[in-house]
């Protein structure tokens, strides 16, 4: 995986578990406007071509998201 | 030119809003109620010999010079602890008092050597002055009693000297270090004719004493009896400029005392709103470096980095910049190129960077040290307050009635703020610490916190929310306030969430190793007082919860109704000079100046309008995820200036890794950084004495920079950038910084109303200054919060992904101290290098027995990242388990062992955590020896020339 790819799957991750506490719809939302607001778009694409088993299921649903917006 | 001291009114001014009137010589004086005779008189143009007394600090009576007349009163009082009253008539100069005076003046002469033509302080003496002002003509005693000439100086202070044949036992140096800096080192011993100041116990030297260097004794002196070595040896300044601290983010104002060119001493300014006339031992003292034989004065370029440098001119450095850089845009596109403003340098020339990296380069690709500090700041205080910076002004210290310090080491790193914060605390204030470590303020002289929460690293965010558990259910939140300014909803949610028993102290112990009594009654304590403030610093942002840290203190502080007046609110310590104004300027990816956001279409179209060009829309790469793009091939070019990411950001291994992958590293920089080693371009950069401009504070003070010699490579910082912006065809054409702060103010609301000639006018200002708040803003969320109502975040506790275990059974915090500033490049060029040769590991006693070390042993400090060999300090100011170094020397890098765990919201990295072990060496990690051989190649530069830097 790229260096890249290794921080993003990090990183989604962690954004989700900070925000787990919501609920999980909440927590999707603002996990998915978080990355939006935050990452470059090779982040955010390095996201989208993740192996999606990587991602605990918060982060997976908003990098979902995001990718049906984009 | 002759040498003009500041003014001096012989006690200090009185607060009182009060007018009192009397009568002077004749002439009618209106002043404050409380203010001294003395002062009344130096304030309406008169004057009062004095030698015993100076405006820094209290009142003391002891010389007998300044004594007067006052009509209905019998004797002579003295004027300095006489305050005024109303009616009162005062006779200054009589034949009386004349005599009297003269009487006092003999005496002091009568044993001090008559050398002033080859004083240092001839023409800067106070006991000259008088001598003169009484008209002293004669000694009746002689000059061959007993006395104290003769004595031997203490020299061992590298900055200042004391010679007790010069000293007039007055105590202005004993009262400054006890009332100004707090520190209480200096004593009188002895009594009568023996009495002689004294640094510590008996016999102790400067050096040896705990005298922090401060430099206020040296001020408060009347005579040569402490003084300057840099006057000794260069005589009196003939010319001042008043100008801004470049070290930490207090802002300590500074006269630059100059003779020609040459830099004699910086002298605190006593109207600096920041440091009201204080100084610390970097800002009084630590300027060497400036003129330091490894700066770099020539620009430098290599094709590799394995080649030695080549010194050219700057013509030929900027077109072959300029060259690769738009080569580099037009194979890889823009998103390939980057840049790194410095919180060290200005507003304006921060502005510049990072415009030239979105209308130049045509990226969002910039970021700022910021990134490895107070980031969470911006993402926390943004999310609660509606704005990235501190709520309230320096001065709001002198109205806390509770101090909570989390994670911040004052007396280390913002020295001139902890002695103000000191003096308080001796005034009776309480104090909360939560921190891991014994910080000095936990205990010294006349100071003891009420409670020292010594807390697991990593947990700062189940104590916050374990004594919002307490404020909840015990009743003590702030209703009122929360109803009106709050947003009520997201406080019944958060109420809800922290009352929840799972956040108990009790229940969270085990996870915080807090004693759960000692943390509730530091909650109540908090809770209950009438103005409590929250100071913070790194302890609390270089986490992997740091921003979750900050939105808890702001809970905390918007849960009591501790926001929006003096002595209460949030108030982040920023560690270099001028991160709140990098942060300000737009040096995050994702915000342009005034921290609005690039996806914003209008705020985009102002810039668009202004500059011409269009820009990037999508947010940039922050510096860890530059450099990942870096390995991956995506980013390949940087512009650095003023920051060594090198040593200062974490896990060396990959920032080296990513560095190495790039096609173009311009380093700007003044020294040949770590960083520069695997650079293709040095751009000579110019020190805070060499150029114009504003820094901003950890209070949004705006302040002046103002140049007081030429740089040493030709161009201020600013310069440099609009000539490479010029040699890419960018077209701009800025005659001094005032043009730059004229566009910032023009493109960001919250700097509307700040120009040069405003801060000429006005000293400093405060930001928000605009429409609004005209004069600027000392206390920021008054009537209600930037973003409307305060809004209450659920932060919940999420451990670091950190572990602990067999391998790495230990946990290291990093950060600095007193001496050193940041990776040290400025510091370790001068005589600062005597307190700290090199980073140290505190390690607990029972830990260093287990591993067999003893104090000053040389040790491994490994982690799943990397390793390095230091020498140990056995101690128990660190708790069992943890262990604790600094990161100021390219030696030991204590970075090789931190690792890329970071903020979740930020990315700030998580220095405050890392698993490691300690083990006996002896001698350099292969790392260490690996790296001088870099280190040594890399420095080369052609023609033989030039010594490499050390």
């Amino acid at each position: 995986m790229s260096s890249t790819g290794q921080s993003v799957v990090r990183m989604a991750n962690q954004i989700a578990r900070n925000f787990a506490a919501l609920g999980d719809e909440a927590a999707i939302a603002q996990t998915a406007e978080h990355i939006a607001l935050f990452w470059d778009p090779r982040m955010k694409a390095a996201a989208f071509a993740l192996d999606q088993s990587l991602l605990d299921p918060i982060a997976r649903a908003a990098i979902d998201r995001l990718k049906a917006a984009a | 030119m002759s040498y003009e001291p500041q003014p001096d009114f012989g006690t200090p001014a009185s607060r009182a809003d009060e007018q009192v009137t009397l009568t002077m010589d004749g002439r009618a004086v209106t002043v404050p109620q409380g203010t001294s005779v003395m002062r009344a008189a130096k304030e309406s143009g008169g004057d009062i010999p004095s030698l015993c007394a100076t405006d820094s600090v209290k009142a003391f009576g002891s010389c007998r010079l300044c004594l007067v007349e006052i009509e209905g009163r019998k004797d002579t009082p003295a004027s300095c602890t006489t305050p005024v009253e109303q009616g009162m008539v005062v006779h200054t100069q009589t034949a009386r008092l004349a005599r009297l005076r003269r009487g006092v003046m003999e005496l002091y002469i009568s044993d001090h050597p008559l050398d002033c033509l080859t004083c240092s302080a001839n023409n800067d003496c106070e006991l000259q002055d008088q001598a003169a002002a009484v008209g002293l003509r004669d000694v009746r005693y002689g000059y061959d009693g007993a006395n104290h000439l003769g004595t031997a100086p203490d020299i061992s202070n590298p900055y200042f000297l004391f010679a007790p044949d010069k000293c007039i036992v007055c105590s202005r140096c004993v009262r400054a270090c006890d009332e100004v800096q707090g520190t209480l080192a200096l004593t009188v011993e002895g009594r009568g004719f023996a009495s002689l100041i004294s640094a510590g116990q008996a016999g102790d030297d400067f050096l040896g004493s705990e005298c922090v260097s401060c430099g206020a004794c040296v001020q408060a002196c009347p005579t040569s009896a402490l003084m300057e070595k840099s006057v000794k040896q260069l005589g009196l300044p003939e010319r001042s400029v008043i100008t801004t601290c470049a070290y930490c983010g207090v802002g300590c104002t500074f006269r630059a005392e100059m003779k020609g060119e040459q830099l004699v001493r910086m002298v605190p300014w006593k109207e600096g709103k920041a440091n009201r006339g204080h100084s610390c031992v970097k800002g009084r003292f630590a300027w060497g470096y400036t003129n330091h034989k490894d700066r770099i004065t020539s620009p430098m370029i290599r094709e590799r980095v394995d080649e030695p440098w080549r010194e050219v001119g700057w013509g030929e450095a900027l077109a072959f910049t300029a060259n690769r850089l738009n080569a580099i845009k037009a194979k890889h596109g823009a998103r390939a190129l980057g840049g790194i403003t410095s919180s060290r340098c200005t507003n304006e020339e921060t502005f510049l960077v990072q415009k030239l990296v979105r209308a130049g380069f045509g990226s969002n690709n910039v970021d700022t040290c910021a990134r490895v500090c107070h980031s969470p700041t911006g993402y926390g205080l943004k999310t609660t307050f509606g704005t990235s910076a501190g709520t309230q002004d320096f001065d709001s210290v002198e109205h806390a009635d509770v101090m909570l310090v989390i994670g911040a080491n004052p007396t280390d790193a913002h020295p001139v703020f902890a002695s103000r914060m000191k003096r308080r605390l001796r005034e009776g204030a309480k104090l909360i610490v939560i921190d891991p470590r014994r910080i000095d303020l936990v205990k010294s002289p006349h100071i003891e916190a009420a409670h020292h929460l010594a807390l697991q690293p990593g947990t700062n965010v189940a104590v916050l929310t374990a004594m919002a558990h307490v404020i909840v259910t015990e009743g003590l939140a702030d209703e009122a306030f929360i109803r009106e300014r709050c947003d009520w909803d997201e406080y019944q949610d958060w109420a809800r969430f922290v009352a929840d028993e799972r956040h108990s102290p009790e229940t969270l112990e085990p996870v915080t190793r807090v004693p759960a009594a000692e943390l509730r009654g530091a909650a109540r304590l908090y809770a209950s007082a009438n103005n409590s403030a929250i100071y913070y610093g790194l302890g609390v942002t270089e986490h992997s919860q740091g921003s979750s840290t900050v939105m808890a203190i702001a809970n905390l502080a918007m849960a009591t109704g501790n926001i929006g007046r003096p002595g209460v609110g949030v108030n982040p310590l920023r560690g270099q000079n001028n991160v709140q104004g990098a942060c300000d300027m737009g040096s995050f990816p994702h915000e342009l100046s005034g921290y609005r956001h690039i996806s914003d279409g209008a705020v985009r179209a102002s810039f668009e309008a202004d500059w011409g060009v269009t820009l990037d829309p999508e947010p940039g790469l922050r510096i860890p995820n530059m450099l990942d793009a870096a390995i991956d091939g995506s980013f390949r070019a940087l512009y650095i200036q003023g920051e060594d990411i090198l040593q200062s950001d974490p896990n060396t291994h990959h920032v080296a890794q990513g560095l190495a992958a790039m096609e173009l590293v311009i380093v700007h920089d003044l020294f040949l950084n770590e960083t520069a080693n695997l650079a293709h371009v040095f751009l000579p950069g110019s020190t805070f004495l060499e150029k114009n401009g504003t820094f901003t504070n950890a209070e949004r003070r705006i302040q002046p920079v103002r140049k007081v010699m030429e740089p040493a490579a030709g161009m201020e910082d600013w310069e440099v950038t609009q000539a490479l912006a010029n040699a890419m065809g960018l077209g701009w054409s800025y005659a001094h910084p005032r043009e730059v702060l004229a566009e910032i103010a023009r493109l960001t609301p919250s700097f509307a109303g700040v120009s040069w000639e405003r801060l000429e006018r006005d000293g400093s200002l405060q930001w928000p200054v605009n429409e609004q708040f005209p004069d600027g803003s000392p206390i920021m969320h008054v009537d209600h919060f930037v973003r409307g109502k305060g809004k209450f975040v659920v932060t919940d506790y999420v451990p670091t992904d950190e572990k602990t275990g067999p391998r790495f059974p230990l946990l290291l915090t990093t950060g600095r101290i007193l001496s050193q500033y940041n990776v040290g490049s400025q510091t370790r060029r001068t005589a600062n290098a005597m307190w700290h040769e090199e980073d140290l590991l505190e390690i607990h006693p029972t830990d260093a027995e287990n591993r067999g070390l003893k104090d000053g042993d040389w040790a491994r400090l490994a982690s799943r990242t990397g390793e390095t060999t230091l020498r140990v300090t056995v101690t128990d100011r660190v708790a069992p388990g943890v262990v604790y170094t600094t990161f100021h020397h390219p030696a030991t890098q204590a970075n090789v062992v931190t690792t890329e765990f970071s903020d979740w919201a930020t990315n700030c990295p998580e220095y405050k955590v890392t698993a490691v072990q300690v083990m006996p060496s002896n001698g350099p990690s292969e790392w260490q020896q690996d790296y001088a051989g870099l280190t040594a190649r890399a420095r080369r530069i052609e023609e033989g020339e030039r010594e490499p830097a050390e």
